[in-house]
């Protein structure tokens, strides 16, 4: 009496489901959601810019403004991806029992984490250009690179969407989200090469530097307004495909044994 | 489609850590039937219909939804149910129309017949007047009728509820009854949970009563009550003291008898004389049937 076949795996009508209510609920709260992606990078970027702008006018070659308006980029990318993940997704499977009633629908715990972390993404890519866009009003010359910002932005994005997913699914509170800001999240923002290059640091520093997907991105950002940096750049990416595989994958591992009993 | 079988569950387990939720249970849906899975809580009613989704995967034993195995394919089932599920769910920021919305495209609904089913929807839980209004804006019964009506978007062809009724007023719960009597009437396979018995006893056509996992009795409600409290049952009030005298004499008399709180029934009277002590006379129902196989105390 089975009158479908079986189903498969990730199937885009399942991600369009689940896409499509983020969009939707989306239209109910994208003024806040808006704000604090755009409003607080951008701070950073008129403190630190204007602030050590008038101590430092040169550093690594680039106008303060201009190397601290791209490197907020990742700042805003950050900002606009883990952190709603992380509390996203927490409150969707706690409080508003959401993914209990998406997965009741065909749709499986995979194809839930993958729609949600490329919504998330998405969202990223767009916001993490605001900083940009603002330095440019600051005198940061447009150039053509700067096109390919917000896919590095939704690179990067879906990588930390998923770090965030993932300590969503391992937290038993969300009072344990603040062990991995503090401890994690805080330390990667500061030391990413976003407010001073990490080439003037201790070479172990320079080494964990490259470790961090966060400092890929703003380097990214970074080249693809003043230029390219070749076979260099493209490792980068390289490492944040890696660091987006790898964190999707834990992420849907983390959930599934959260979701499913 | 007679005989056929929407849900079959055969000797299924399921265990978290040292408790066993569910212990053995063999369930049959028919095709076309609403069947009520009666249980105090904690006899593993939710953890069954969890199972039935592939949110609990089974420990031990065999399940099959609209002869789909499970889990493994799971999700071509989950495509054909509805699921209303115990809590609240609805994404409350958003209108009533555009939770419907959300889970035409969850159900795969075609972008022409998008249109059709939320309409459909908004008229079977009775909200097409309030098709704009917020979640956070309704009544609790308007958001239960939403609850289940989010579940009928894709016409499915097996329906699982999930407590429907429960925390509601019973002007409230009535007017689920109806929905789901509506729903029964147009041949959709119903499996519901609930511990009122009178919900069971309205609505399904048969009751499986659940007890500490396992099924301990199930057919229609009528011939439940028939065969394990009889037709008829005397209700005896008084001082506590008289109530365990009255409890004592009927055990001796070979009735059977349960506590209703303030009185002690004794069941199974009918054709019997001179030994049935006085009291209220009433017919047996189904909750006198449930609380001799469930137990009379409350872990």
């Amino acid at each position: 009496m089975a009158t479908a076949t079986r189903l498969g795996r990730l199937e885009r009508p399942a991600l369009t489901g689940v896409l499509v209510r983020e969009v939707v609920n989306f239209s109910s709260y994208w003024r806040s959601a808006t704000f604090s992606s755009t409003v607080e990078p951008t701070i950073y970027l008129l403190a630190f810019g204007f602030g050590f702008g008038s101590l430092v006018s040169k550093v690594a070659g680039y106008d303060y403004v201009q190397f601290v308006g791209t490197g907020t980029v990742a700042t805003a990318v950050l900002f606009s991806s883990a952190f709603p993940a992380m509390f996203g997704t927490f409150v969707k499977y706690q409080f508003q029992r959401t993914y209990d009633a998406i997965l009741a629908a065909p749709v499986d715990t995979e194809e839930l984490v993958t729609a949600e972390a490329l919504w998330v993404a998405t969202r990223a890519g767009v916001y993490g250009c605001v900083p940009m866009l603002v330095a440019i009003a600051f005198g940061l010359e447009p150039s053509w690179g700067m096109l390919v910002v917000p896919l590095v932005g939704f690179l990067a994005g879906f990588g930390w969407a998923c770090f965030g997913i993932a300590i969503a699914g391992f937290a038993s509170s969300i009072e344990n989200f603040s062990y991995v800001i503090s401890a994690v999240l805080t330390p990667l923002f500061l030391v990413a090469g976003t407010f001073f290059p990490l080439s003037k640091l201790p070479h172990w520093a320079q080494v964990a530097g490259e470790l961090n997907p966060l400092h890929h991105c703003v380097e990214l950002v970074r080249h693809a307004a003043f230029g390219w940096h070749g076979w260099t750049d493209l490792a980068r990416v390289g490492a944040l495909v890696g660091f987006g595989f790898a964190t999707w994958r834990i992420a849907i591992h983390a959930m599934s044994r959260k979701l499913i009993d | 489609m007679s005989g056929e079988l929407a849900i079959r569950l055969r000797g299924v387990v399921k265990r978290y850590g040292p408790i066993t939720a569910v212990n053995g249970l063999d369930l049959d849906v028919p095709v076309g039937t609403c069947v009520g899975l009666l249980g105090p809580n904690g006899a593993g009613k939710s953890t069954t219909m969890r199972m039935l989704t592939a949110q609990a995967i089974a420990d031990e034993g065999e399940l099959e939804v609209l002869g789909f195995r499970l889990p493994e394919e799971s999700k071509a089932a989950r495509a054909q149910c509805g699921v209303t599920p115990q809590l609240d769910n609805l994404d409350v920021t958003l209108t009533v129309e555009q939770n419907l919305l959300v889970f035409t495209h969850l159900y795969r609904i075609g972008r022409a017949e998008r249109r059709d089913a939320i309409e459909r929807a908004l008229r079977m839980a009775n909200l097409v007047d309030r098709r704009d209004t917020r979640v956070d804006k309704l009544s609790g019964g308007m958001r239960r009728r939403l609850l289940i009506a989010r579940a009928l978007v894709h016409r499915p062809r097996l329906v699982l509820l999930d407590e429907p009724t429960v925390g509601l007023d019973p002007q409230v719960r009535q007017e689920l009854w109806a929905l789901i009597d509506a729903l029964r009437a147009e041949g959709t396979t119903i499996l519901m949970s609930t511990h009122y018995i009178e919900e069971a006893q309205r609505l399904a056509d048969t009751v499986l009563i659940m007890s500490h996992g396992s099924a301990v009795a199930a057919g229609p409600p009528a011939e439940l009550v028939a065969k394990h409290a009889g037709r008829e049952a005397v209700e005896v009030y008084g001082p506590a003291a008289r109530l365990v005298e009255v409890e004592a004499e009927a055990a001796a008399a070979g009735f059977r008898t349960r506590r209703t709180g303030t009185s002690i029934s004794v069941l199974g009277i009918e054709g019997v004389d001179g030994r049935v002590p006085d009291g209220e006379r009433r017919p047996a129902n189904l909750e006198d049937v449930f609380v001799l196989l469930t137990g009379e105390e409350i872990d």
